[in-house]
């Protein structure tokens, strides 16, 4: 056995770097030492207070759109969970939209017609070449306040109304017996779900094919008619009504809102329709000749073979998409949208001062919101990889 | 000499071109589901077409020098506002007198890509080093002022000059950045490692807004002293962009074979020389497509410097629009057009090139 | 030190849990030519890996040209400046010429100036009988003569050792008598030679020994034409009657 050689312990590469990377440690924490210091003594000299504390302190301030109960008594931590969930609201809201669009028009550059695939590569090409920040100016300043006052509202069917102070919906109310009619949807539900897996059990058994389609939707909406007719319609609207110079009742979605949506979906749409084209093709390339040498119809081929596959190409991107939405929502400041930014980075800390731990606050939210993304990526690419091998 | 005569080539026979009418037939009126889209994407292009052509161009006011010019216009752009403020739009509050530096800036700008981007040009490596190096130092003096020149305080920087002025240094001071970021994700040292994924995911992990929030308002809390606003934002920009700057290389770093590793260690070359003369030369040119795409995303980013106060290309036309010397119900729309048109060149030639370079990365992959 | 070009004693290499190297002793005299063989997953590529540190070992000691591969810095680059490897994917670097891609490492490991390093990389091109290419990129050329390229790159560090690991089996048949040849011809200049290959006409006529590896072990050392008129090891015989047919 041959017996190692001896070096002098300065001469080894594993000291090398272990010097080096204690010298790294040792020059970050002297930056932060000494940012620190700077930042206590800049706030000692301006009297700015320090900690969290101020979270349980009265805010004192309105806020136009709250989902929790806020008033003016409420505390700056009341104010951070109200900018939380109107970022959260606009996200939800917007991920639906941008994908529902951006779907539509990733398709629709594939189209074998050819105005069509025109018409969505522009869009495309126009929204995803421009700022978000233009666009939602745009909707906002030159769209929506530019809609005509109350008195000259635009309506449809006198229960929705578009106005320059926003969009007025007819508000669902419950009344006593409709928890009756959510329990017969849940039922109906189930069984159709039951139904549709019987379905499959029994194609894959003996190959026959017996359409579910109509049994499951008669499911899903027969019990819940039957249980409302029997409980007598448990549920009105309350409908929004000209009263004064403003509308009461009924939900407004305030125009900041609208255009923060509505810019935040359509950009975030343009990339996803690339994402989806992108996905399309990608796996149409060769997937296309094998399946059609099996002789799969072009229905079956995109739905057993190339949408599974361009999925899974999609999914990783397109969950990246809702995080930068996420993110781009926090525009919202620019036009007074009252979200995490707006209410708890401005309001608040021209308030309070505190800059240091509101930015760090928010930015921990943003952060999270981030790192629980990414965990879902990597779990979700970890369950593609293996199913792959 | 051969015994058997090849076969001659002849050219395939020549499929007839289709006619307008077959065209139409089999591109927009396959089948009635077809040529129902197709009825609803023209209906789609007159709403929408058509209003924009009327309100941009027939409608519109030309001529005028204030408000009242374009109020007799109600439905059109008012283009006076643009041509009148054409000045502020592209210098911001710069002394007029002085505005032939930002001029020669500007060209140097322009050339310097051009000479870049064109295929074919000779000495793309030194130009590259000066636009890289030298570049923003002499922008900087000519901008800024000193050796002779008269001081322009960044305070009355804005417009055009501002958003350029961001989006290169974000780019140029990203790539060094982004570059030893990269490599350190991809390092065996375990601190190295970790504070190159730290800093990465952290910057990517927020949105833009809160760091220039956290530029304005936090770091001259931490620098102790008052710091120039526009170096902390640009700060900001330059840290934010560098980790983005940072996966785009990694990804191109990764691309690289493992051979190409080994072979540069098997020579005897350092870590050092083999990243910079075999895997970050080919590490680049992959990468190159994805840094044009980068520098697409952080030029319309700087719009949101004109949040924290500065007077960008958007951020000047909007507070222009709000200037009541010029309101009218569409001068905003017409600023915002115009900004829109500036920027939509700008990243749409952008996105083109990188396009175009993937191409030829994809077709010739090595030169 | 010694006379001996490479000595190892005691080598032991493991990939996580698995034992790749075990308990390895070979020594290669000045201008020796030894050829590796065995199954694939023998260990044989790891071992000439380790050779130039490409690979690290956990146990035993490795002497190349009496230094020995450390922990100590600088250790490493010195015996790779002295060790040439060919590989089996060539690796030349896209990006550079053929003649760039031989002068890279004598500018910059041995700090020679240019114009010097040109003319060494001219010389060994030269060798390979592919001076005519020095301007092309690796791209531009067949499979066969970027294997010469990467033996003249090699060459130009003008090494006292040359590893091939593998070098004939990513190419296609007809190319593989040229690459042979240039082998050839450097064994005859004198040089010292670690050859992996399954080209056993090659063993046959320029090896002075063929080491047949197995599982990770040196299981038969022995002069060609008793290596394969009369292997020793059972697992010699199975090997070899599987390959020679």
């Amino acid at each position: 056995m041959a017996t190692p050689l001896r070096i002098a312990w300065w001469r080894r590469r594993r000291t090398r770097d272990l010097l080096f990377q204690a010298a790294l440690i040792a020059g970050v924490l002297l930056l932060f030492g000494i940012m620190a210091n700077n930042a206590i003594q800049t706030v000692e000299r301006q009297h700015i207070a320090t900690g969290f504390g101020f979270l349980d302190h009265t805010a004192g301030f309105d806020v136009v759109q709250t989902l929790v109960r806020y008033d003016e008594t409420s505390t700056y931590g009341r104010v951070l969970l109200v900018g939380i969930l109107n970022t959260l609201l606009v996200a939800a809201i917007g991920i639906v939209l941008a994908t529902l669009l951006g779907f539509l028009v990733g398709i629709g550059q594939l189209s074998s017609n050819w105005l069509v695939a025109r018409l969505a590569r522009s869009f495309v090409e126009i929204v995803r070449n421009l700022p978000l920040l233009l666009q939602i100016f745009f909707w906002y300043f030159a769209v929506l306040r530019a809609l005509p006052g109350p008195r000259e509202s635009w309506g449809v069917a006198d229960a929705v109304f578009l106005n320059n102070r926003g969009l007025y919906l007819p508000a669902p109310v419950a009344e006593s017996g409709f928890g009756f009619v959510m329990l017969a949807f849940a039922a109906g539900a189930i069984a159709s779900i039951f139904m549709f897996l019987r379905a499959k059990a029994v194609r894959e058994r003996t190959g026959r094919v017996s359409p579910v389609a109509p049994g499951t939707t008669a499911l899903l909406v027969v019990p819940a008619l039957l249980a409302s007719a029997a409980a007598g319609f448990p549920m009105s609207f309350s409908v929004p009504a000209l009263s004064g110079f403003n509308f009461q009742g009924g939900i407004v979605v305030l125009p900041e809102m609208m255009a923060l949506v509505v810019a935040l979906a359509t950009y975030t749409a343009s990339y996803i329709a690339e994402i989806v084209r992108a996905g399309i093709e990608g796996v149409a390339r060769g997937q296309t000749e094998a399946a059609q040498a099996l002789g799969l119809n072009r229905g079956q081929m995109l739905r057993l073979v190339i949408v599974p596959q361009a999925m899974r190409q999609i999914i990783p991107p397109l969950t990246s998409q809702y995080l930068n939405l996420t993110k781009n929502s926090s525009l919202a400041v620019a036009i007074a949208y009252p979200d995490l930014v707006s209410v708890f980075a401005g309001t608040t800390l021209s308030q309070t001062g505190q800059a240091i731990e509101i930015i760090a606050i928010t930015m921990a939210v943003y952060l999270t919101l981030s790192l629980l993304t990414s965990a879902f990526m990597n779990w979700y690419n970890a369950r593609v990889a293996l199913t792959e091998r | 000499m051969a015994n058997a005569p090849t076969k001659a080539s002849r050219p395939p026979p020549r499929a007839p071109l289709p006619g307008p009418i077959e065209w139409l037939r089999e591109n927009l009126f396959s089948s009635w589901g077809n040529a129902a889209l197709t009825v609803v994407a023209l209906l789609i292009l007159y709403w929408v077409v058509v209003p924009f052509v009327r309100w941009a161009f027939i409608d519109a006011a030309w001529t005028g020098t204030g408000r009242d010019d374009c109020l007799a216009f109600e439905n059109g752009a008012c283009w006076p506002f643009v041509s009148e403020r054409i000045g502020q739009i592209i210098y911001g509050f710069y002394d007029v007198t002085e505005r032939w530096r930002v001029d020669l800036t500007l060209i140097g700008l322009a050339l310097g890509l051009l000479w870049l981007t064109m295929p074919g040009m000779p000495g793309k490596r030194p130009v590259g080093a000066v636009m890289v190096l030298a570049y923003p130092l002499i922008a900087f003096v000519l901008l800024a002022g000193g050796f002779g020149l008269e001081e322009v305080p960044t305070t009355r920087w804005g417009g055009l000059l501002m958003t350029l002025v961001v989006a290169f240094t974000g780019i140029v001071a990203s790539l060094p950045l982004g570059i030893l970021l990269a490599l350190g994700r991809r390092s065996e040292l375990p601190v190295v490692k970790g504070l190159s994924v730290a800093f990465i995911e952290l910057w990517r992990g927020v949105p833009l807004v809160t760091v220039l929030f956290m530029a304005a308002n936090m770091l001259p809390l931490f620098v102790g002293l008052s710091v120039n606003k526009l170096l902390a934002a640009l700060i900001a920009v330059a840290l934010f962009s560098s980790a983005y700057m940072a996966e785009v290389i990694r990804g191109g770093l990764q691309a690289i074979p493992k051979g190409q590793y080994e072979a540069a260690a098997a020579m005897g070359l350092s870590y050092w020389r083999s990243m910079a003369f075999v895997i970050l030369p080919q590490a680049l040119r992959l990468s190159l497509p994805n840094i044009v795409g980068n520098f697409i995303g952080l030029l319309k980013d700087t719009s949101l410097i004109s949040i924290i106060g500065f007077f960008d290309l958007l951020g000047i036309v909007q507070a222009g629009a709000t200037d009541p010397e010029w309101a009218t119900p569409n001068t905003a729309l017409t600023g915002y057009a115009f900004v829109g048109a500036v920027f939509w060149a700008m990243c749409f030639g952008m996105s083109r090139y990188a396009t175009h370079l993937e191409g030829v990365l994809g077709a010739g992959g090595r030169r | 030190m010694s006379t001996s070009a490479v000595e190892i004693t005691g080598l032991n290499k493991w990939f996580k849990a698995f034992h790749v190297l075990k308990d390895i002793n070979l020594t290669v005299a000045r201008g020796e030519r030894v050829v590796i063989c065995g199954p694939s997953g023998s260990g044989k590529s790891t071992l000439i890996r380790c050779i130039n540190g490409l690979e690290r070992h956990q146990e035993g000691r490795l002497t190349v040209e009496g230094v020995e591969l450390s922990e100590e810095i600088g250790q490493i680059e010195a015996v790779r400046a002295n060790v040439g490897l060919v590989f089996q994917q060539f690796n030349l670097f896209p990006h550079l010429t053929v003649l760039e891609n031989c002068t890279l490492a004598p500018m910059w490991v041995k700090r020679l100036p240019k114009r010097e390093a040109e003319t060494l990389a001219m010389k060994y091109l030269e060798r390979v009988h592919i001076p005519e290419q020095a301007l092309k990129y690796p791209g531009q050329l067949s499979g066969g003569q970027q294997q010469r390229v990467a033996i003249a790159r090699a060459l130009t560090m003008e090494p006292r050792i040359m590893l091939f690991d593998e070098p004939t089996s990513a190419l296609d048949p007809e190319m593989i008598k040229e690459v042979l040849e240039t082998m050839v011809e450097l064994a005859e200049t004198g040089m010292t030679m670690l050859v992996v290959t399954h080209e056993m006409g090659f063993a046959r006529t320029v090896a002075n020994r063929v080491v047949f590896m197995d599982e990770g072990e040196i299981v038969e050392i022995a002069p060609p034409e008793e290596f394969f008129t009369k292997p020793k090891s059972p697992r010699t015989k199975e090997f070899l009657s599987q390959i020679l047919r």
